[in-house]
């Protein structure tokens, strides 16, 4: 005789023991959304830190020094701790196996584990920024990050971690989407969502490996002077930059691909409309995850690898804009005709396609060598990828809150206020990085803690929107909290969605489903009135 | 749908035991990768300094090379020897040859530690603490600095190995494992052959030149 079922994972078990122990896919995922959020507020105090300095030329608020370990944090927090784990860790785990109508990830004990490496590597690098603090950026380029005598190694060590948490992670959702899908759920009726994190799963477990390896060498050259990365003794600093962006550009795509996930499955929700061209979505995805292993050489025009290189990395690089507009096409089409309805995650799914497009299509001129030179190590560079890696990212990562909050905690939020909210974060994020632009076009260098007078407005425009930024994400957090407790109660599809993860209820119970879901038709069909009027 | 299978799955056995051979051979990919960045390295450096990896090589004792190399390719087989007695519901059997296997580890950790001694006392560290005056320094030294990270980093998956196969055999000695459940010792097995895979590659390229 078993005791009576719990109402759902959130009130099975209350101990704060019960959580650290969980093996419940949806707890893990909640306790990822937890731990991802707290470093998006690290990460953001550091990003607003450094539009402070920058409001006035000269010192304003910290030396030279301060600047140099403060974007190092941002960069690293915000990479490593939020932008990577976010969407894959926190939402991949608490809807994958939702969507594909199983119990739990394949190897439940191995995502319990991914969390405690994720929360040990965090600690680690976390506590190298107060001993110190590295002073390299997120990028640690050999040899000044073999040399300079600030905390790199327990950054390094950090990163270490967390990437084996990454493959972890990754390497789980493999198995699960392979082996434990529900009877009748073929590979062609799979929701896009989990289409995209199988995506970003395959570069995960195959990208992140050399990072790990990366990162180890250059801090084995730190503890026995390796002599790998250093001229000096015989090395070649290149090699390092060549084995991190094999890793690190890929890792762009371990950003963008769950936010393209997300983005396909709220098009379709609140046009109510089945997606428009879903396998060529699919393969999009794919070959995203594809052609990303092929574009790392466009980090370095800069470094004298050969004309023929440079070209060849170009064209790869382009071809990720194809695959791109493959999405953006499919998700223009879904939305035309459309019911639609504005509800705060389409709001942010329209900001989402904006910096995508407008991120995009600069990419494909810094692809191009010859622009790329004028812009290199400027400010057009962090704008760009401010507008791909956050705009999307973040853009993504908010549609998805909002998407999903009521199925997480079974409570509605306040629908105009998150309306707002999320016009002024797009508002702000434009206000930021537009400026920016420019000031790279004019010449102002990146990672520079002073500049010549003339530059000012457009930097006190940029933290003029940075702060717009700060009270949005401040108001997402205040009205957000609020609806955990007093929110009005959801129901089990409050948007109607035809979402597989909507048939449990919402919170779901601990073991998702108490029957086999089954699959008679595939993922958003929406066979309703409304589609046969707009067709 | 009968009572039990609530807790479980919706699939049986075989589709767990599908998941984590999946399982594993995404690992092993993962770890043909990490390998992959010093094999990498190793073919940058060698690539620009032809001649003193050459003469780094000659200096390599390649009798306990090919000795250990001998000892981790019967493990191997001895692995595979075991796996079939499981499979075959001999978990005695098969408990005593993990043990061996597990044995042969140790052995070639012993030979390495030799190895390991010998470079000490020649002077041939990694890096700045390079004192080996048979080759220049320039090159030398990272063929060195590659050497020991190769090796010291297949010894580290050779310990861990050693350590899965001391496990399994005792569990298997036991009568844990059988026709019916041979998966740990399956997935344990696959392991201990990756192990044995790189080293095929990592002798020839230190070694043989």
């Amino acid at each position: 005789m078993s005791p009576p079922a719990a109402e759902s994972y959130l009130t099975d078990g209350r101990t704060v023991w019960s959580w650290l122990t969980t093996h419940d896919h949806k707890r893990i995922g909640v306790m990822f959304l937890g731990l991802t959020l707290f470093f998006f507020f690290v990460g953001g105090l550091f990003a607003l830190a450094l539009r402070i300095e920058l409001l006035t030329p000269g010192r304003t608020i910290m030396g030279h020094l301060a600047y140099n370990r403060m974007f190092t944090l941002h960069g690293v927090t915000m990479v490593w701790l939020f932008m990577i784990p976010a969407i894959p860790s926190a939402f991949g785990n608490f809807l994958v196996p939702l969507m594909i109508g199983a119990r739990d990830v394949a190897f439940p004990r191995l995502n319990l584990a991914s969390v405690y490496l994720y929360v040990l590597g965090a600690s680690i690098a976390l506590w190298g920024m107060f001993e110190g603090g590295a002073d390299t950026g997120w990028t640690f380029y050999t040899p000044y990050s073999t040399t300079t005598g600030t905390a790199v190694l327990p950054v390094l060590v950090g990163v270490f971690i967390i990437g084996f948490s990454t493959i972890l992670t990754g390497l789980n959702f493999i198995a699960t989407v392979h082996t434990l899908r529900a009877p009748g759920l073929t590979w062609m009726k799979l929701p896009l969502f989990v289409w995209a994190i199988y995506g970003t799963s395959i570069i995960q477990v195959l990208a992140t490996p050399v990072l790990g390896m990366v990162l180890l060498l250059v801090a084995l050259e730190r503890v026995v002077g390796a002599g790998i990365f250093d001229p000096a003794r015989g090395g070649d600093p290149l090699l390092f930059q060549h084995l991190f962006w094999f890793y690190s550009h890929p890792a762009v795509y371990i950003m963008v691909l769950p936010s393209m996930g997300v983005i396909s499955e709220a098009v379709c929700a609140f046009s109510r409309k089945n997606a428009f061209s879903y396998r060529m979505i699919v393969y999009s995805t794919l070959g995203i995850a594809f052609v990303g292993f092929f574009t790392w050489g466009h980090h370095m025009f800069a470094s004298g690898q050969s004309t023929f290189g440079s070209g060849a990395f170009g064209a790869m690089s382009m071809l990720v804009a194809i695959f791109t507009a493959i999405k953006i096409f499919s998700w223009l089409g879904t939305l035309y005709r459309g019911s639609i309805a504005i509800e705060s995650p389409l709001i942010y799914t329209l900001g989402f396609m904006f910096f995508l497009f407008f991120g995009g299509m600069i990419g494909v001129a810094y692809a191009t060598t010859s622009l790329n030179l004028h812009w290199h190590d400027t400010y057009s560079v962090v704008a760009h990828f401010h507008f791909i890696m956050v705009g999307a990212t973040v853009m993504a990562f908010l549609a998805a809150l909002h998407y999903w909050f009521p199925k997480m905690s079974g409570r509605c939020f306040p629908a105009k206020l998150a309306n707002g909210a999320a016009v002024l974060i797009i508002f702000g994020f434009i206000a930021t990085f537009v400026p920016q632009f420019l000031l790279g076009n004019l010449g102002m260098p990146r990672r520079y803690a002073d500049y010549p007078p003339h530059f000012q407005s457009l930097h006190v425009a940029s933290t003029a929107g940075a702060s717009l930024l700060a009270f949005g994400f401040l108001a997402i957090a205040g009205y957000l909290a609020w609806s955990l407790r007093h929110g009005a109660v959801a129901g089990a599809n409050p948007w109607g969605s035809d979402g597989f993860e909507w048939r449990s209820a919402s919170p779901p119970p601990t073991h998702n489903f108490s029957t086999p879901p089954e699959y008679p038709t595939g993922p958003h069909e929406y066979a309703s009135e409304e589609v046969q009027h707009a067709a | 749908m009968p009572p039990e299978a609530v807790t479980e799955h919706w699939g049986s056995e075989g589709a767990r035991r599908q998941a984590a051979y999946l399982g594993m051979w995404v690992f092993i990919a993962t770890e043909v990768l990490l390998f992959a960045g010093l094999f990498t390295a190793y073919g940058v450096y060698r690539s620009v300094y032809p001649e003193v990896f050459r003469a780094a090589q000659l200096t390599m004792d390649v009798g306990l090379g090919t000795l250990n190399t001998f000892l981790l390719v019967t493990s191997s087989i001895v692995v595979a020897l075991a796996v079939h007695a499981v499979r075959e519901d001999r978990p005695g059997l098969g408990g005593a040859l993990l043990l061996a296997a597990a044995l042969l580890g140790v052995v070639f950790l012993g030979v390495k530690g030799v190895e390991y001694a010998h470079h000490v006392r020649e002077g041939g560290l990694p890096g700045d603490a390079y004192r080996f005056t048979e080759v220049p320094r320039v090159g030398a030294s990272l063929f060195f600095t590659l050497y020991y990270l190769l090796t010291g980093f297949h010894a580290l998956h050779v310990t861990v190995g050693v350590s899965v196969l001391t496990v399994l055999g005792v569990r298997s000695a036991s009568g844990t494992f059988g026709s019916a459940y041979a998966t740990p010792v399956e997935l344990g097995g696959m392991y201990w052959h990756l192990v044995d895979v790189i080293w095929l590659f990592v002798y020839p390229i230190l070694y043989l030149s």
